[in-house]
């Protein structure tokens, strides 16, 4: 019983590619469409709500935080598919506002043990599923 | 040009060909340099026949006349780079074979000139010596060259001279030793992080921070909405419980209130404390009363001030009892407390369930109030607590007065340090109140005689009014009552079944009985018969009568003076007396409240000079005296009390006065 509304999908795009209308299956089509819609409307709902910076450990200071996220973000939206020269864009930033040495690291998934000067540290996530890590040791 | 040209051509035309032909062996020459000749003086030669067409060739003599097929002819010279006039063929002997040998290599130089120079390279030795001997020559005569090789010959001679008055001399300053210095400062401090990023962490964090986010806007609008409701209810009562958050503020309000306060009525704390009416020196004796503040609170509005009393420790802070005298009127009461240092609201409020008939501070501690109410309650209230329930309510206990409890006085504490008080009230009892624990204990101490006009069988019922109480300040056991129907009765705490000592003061209510503060024997009274009576207690018949043209409320007397004191009456008059100044006539009669208001109580400020007067409408206002109404006599040596006060212009009075009437 579970298989019929997917073989009857199946058997209604079908129909539907050829041009038929069959009430019933289009019924059963719509119900199931609507649903991987709405899985799909979640997912966008979440990547958009998700996608806010949101700093989650620091101890900076507040106008070095501020300043910080700021050039994250620019950097990742300038180069939303290419997390190396986003990461060479802050680090160089950093390096020339505040001092080297920084050290970034962007990704989606990824452990990392580091050691950092004291007040010189921003681990946020943005964009849904984008983390980035940096900070200063020489 | 050309002509004279032309005509050396013309000349040496020929000579230059027999040069050429005569030389042809020797000359080194050219066959180009012959040919170009030959050439040119041709060019010119056709120029010069063709100007000079009329002229003959000259020949000269010894040319040789040639054929023109043999002037044509091409010779053809070849130049060697051998020497013509070398020899060819030299021959030499040889003494090796014994013949003559020719001799292949000839040399083929030959010098044409020869001429010898006279420059010398001036490093070699030759020109040293030259340059050497110039400069001796020179040196002779002028120094002129500055040659490197003169001033070093000058030098060399220099050094030896002058060794009488030339000194050398050389010092060496002291060089600090090195000294190694090394220096490492700390480096910045670090600290390890670590952590892990997964999309699902990063979505985890992303789902808590937004519940956080919705969470605190429902805390910001819950506490929006309480802010201002306290802060409204704040202005209103302030002694309700309020919010923690709030508490603190309260604290500053506080003082904010003052200041403003203080702001507003700044002239009024100024006059307080600095005016001194200087037109008392042009009345004489007489003093007025200059109004200060004026205390009311708006929801006593309909209550009138039935007991007024100042605090010994904290001096500008005084109660107000309120309710009504009215048997018809009876309603709630209240309790004030009002601080001089904020004149527009209470300090400390407390409703009663029935109206306040009278009320006592204890002396040390200024917290502890008791309070006695209309319909025959004693209460005892407790001014550090925050609530508004007294701590001992006498309500519920048993020996509580029936009737309305005129006043209540406190006590020394008992030998088991309780505190404890002793009430007066409409029903004749005289009822001391001991704070044990939670409650009140009470004792009997006397009751009121009753009076003769009474039949005997309703003597137990009708009670003798007792209207107020005081004690001794010196002797704490002695005390008086005054009664409703102008008796005055002296007691002791020690005697509970009689009264020592019975006075007739007067024919009306007595409103009010006091023992002087000083004289030990003096005491004062007034009543509704429009008297004031001074006392000795040791005469029957009063010192002093005085009379005022209305019913006479309240008397005090001043605690800094012993002769003293100030009365209030029905229509609205506070009268001053001292009886040092003025046996006769009050020094000050001042109406202090607009007509149809009563005067009912009057108390002195302990320190400040200054009198309190509460009416029947709530208000309380605050007067000060001028300076002729102050003035402290001056002490005799013998006559001296130990509390540093005059005694002796009463005790004259007393020893001399004879009753008088005005």
């Amino acid at each position: 019983m579970n298989d019929t509304p997917t073989d009857q999908s199946r058997q209604a795009t079908r129909y539907q590619g050829r041009g038929y209308a069959h009430s019933f299956f289009f019924y059963y089509e719509l119900n199931i469409m609507a649903e991987t819609v709405d899985g799909k409307k979640d997912e966008a709902d979440y990547k958009r709500l998700h996608s806010f910076p949101l700093i989650r450990h620091t101890d900076m200071s507040e106008e070095m935080r501020v300043e910080t996220m700021e050039l994250c973000v620019t950097a990742c939206e300038k180069f939303a598919t290419n997390n190396e020269s986003a990461a060479k864009m802050i680090k160089e930033s950093m390096d020339k506002k505040f001092g080297s040495s920084w050290h970034v690291v962007i990704g989606e998934g990824f452990g990392f043990e580091i050691t950092h000067e004291v007040k010189n540290l921003l681990y946020m996530f943005f964009g849904g599923g984008l983390a980035v890590c940096v900070w200063k040791c020489s | 040009m050309s002509v004279p040209h032309k005509v050396g051509i013309v000349k040496s035309k020929q000579a230059p060909n027999v040069n050429t032909h005569q030389k042809a062996a020797v000359a080194k020459g050219v066959k180009a340099i012959g040919k170009k000749k030959d050439e040119e003086e041709g060019l010119d030669t056709a120029e010069g026949e063709e100007w000079m067409q009329g002229k003959t060739l000259v020949k000269p003599p010894d040319q040789l006349d040639l054929t023109e097929a043999e002037l044509n002819e091409e010779i053809t010279r070849v130049l060697k780079a051998s020497n013509p006039n070398a020899p060819q063929n030299v021959v030499r002997y040889s003494f090796k074979e014994g013949c003559y040998k020719p001799i292949v290599f000839v040399d083929q130089m030959a010098i044409h000139f020869e001429l010898e120079g006279n420059l010398v390279h001036k490093e070699s030795d030759e020109g040293r010596r030259l340059m050497a001997k110039q400069a001796e020559v020179d040196d002779g005569g002028g120094d002129e060259r500055p040659d490197n090789v003169s001033i070093k010959a000058g030098k060399r001679e220099q050094k030896l001279t002058n060794q009488f008055n030339f000194n050398e001399r050389a010092s060496q300053t002291l060089n600090n030793a090195p000294r190694d210095i090394i220096c490492q400062t700390e480096p910045p401090p670090r600290a390890n992080f670590s952590a892990t990023a997964n999309q699902w962490e990063i979505y985890d964090f992303y789902v808590e921070e937004l519940q956080r986010r919705e969470k605190s806007k429902e805390k910001h609008e819950g506490q929006f909405l309480n802010k201002e409701e306290d802060k409204s209810k704040k202005k209103i009562i302030q002694a309700e419980t309020q919010n923690d958050d709030i508490s603190q503020l309260a604290k500053a309000v506080k003082i904010i209130e003052r200041m403003v306060n203080q702001n507003i009525f700044d002239d009024v704390a100024q006059d307080f404390m600095y005016f001194e009416d200087a037109s008392d020196e042009f009345r004489g004796e007489k003093g007025t009363l200059l109004p200060l503040w004026t205390f009311q609170y708006d929801k006593a509005k309909s209550l009138s001030v039935t007991a007024l009393c100042w605090n010994h420790k904290y001096n500008d802070l005084f109660a107000v009892g309120l309710g009504s005298h009215e048997f018809t009127q009876q309603g709630g009461g209240m309790l004030l407390f009002y601080t001089l240092k904020n004149p527009s609201y209470p300090e400390f409020i407390f409703n009663t369930a029935s109206g306040v008939m009278c009320l006592d501070i204890h002396e040390h501690l200024s917290y502890l109030v008791a309070v006695g109410l209309y319909d025959g309650c004693v209460a005892v209230y407790n001014l550090k607590k925050k609530t508004d329930q007294p701590i001992y309510n006498s309500r519920a206990s048993s020996g509580k007065h029936t009737s309305a409890v005129m006043q209540v006085k406190w006590q020394k504490d008992d030998l088991d340090s309780n505190h404890n008080f002793i009430s007066v009230s409409a029903d004749g009892r005289v009822v001391s109140w001991t704070l044990v624990k939670h409650e009140l204990v009470f004792t009997d101490i006397i009751k009121l005689p009753v009076i003769d006009a009474i039949p005997d069988d309703l003597k137990d019922v009708i009670p003798t009014v007792g209207t107020s109480l005081d004690f001794h300040k010196q002797k704490e056991y002695s005390f008086l009552v005054g009664t409703e129907h102008g008796k005055i009765h002296k007691g002791s705490k020690y005697y509970s079944s009689k009264f020592l000592e019975k006075y007739d003061a007067h024919f009306m209510n007595v409103t009010r009985v006091r023992w002087n503060p000083f004289h030990p024997d003096v005491f004062i009274s007034c009543g509704w018969d429009w008297m004031v009576k001074i006392w000795d207690q040791t005469m029957k018949s009063p010192v002093f009568t005085f009379e005022l043209k209305t019913s006479v409320t309240d008397v005090a007397w001043a605690p800094y003076s012993s002769t003293v004191f100030a009365a209030v009456t029905t229509d609205g008059k506070v009268h001053v007396f001292d009886l040092n100044i003025n046996k006769y006539e009050a020094l000050c009669q001042q109406k202090v409240v607009s007509k149809k208001t009563k005067l009912l109580h009057i108390e002195f400020n302990p320190v400040h000079p200054i009198i309190i007067v509460g009416d029947d409408r709530g208000h309380v206002t605050s007067l000060k005296f001028s300076p002729n109404l102050r003035k402290k006599p001056k002490v005799t040596c013998f006559l001296q009390c130990h509390c540093g006060a005059l005694l002796s212009p009463l005790v004259d009075v007393c020893l001399h006065g004879i009753p008088r009437h005005i």
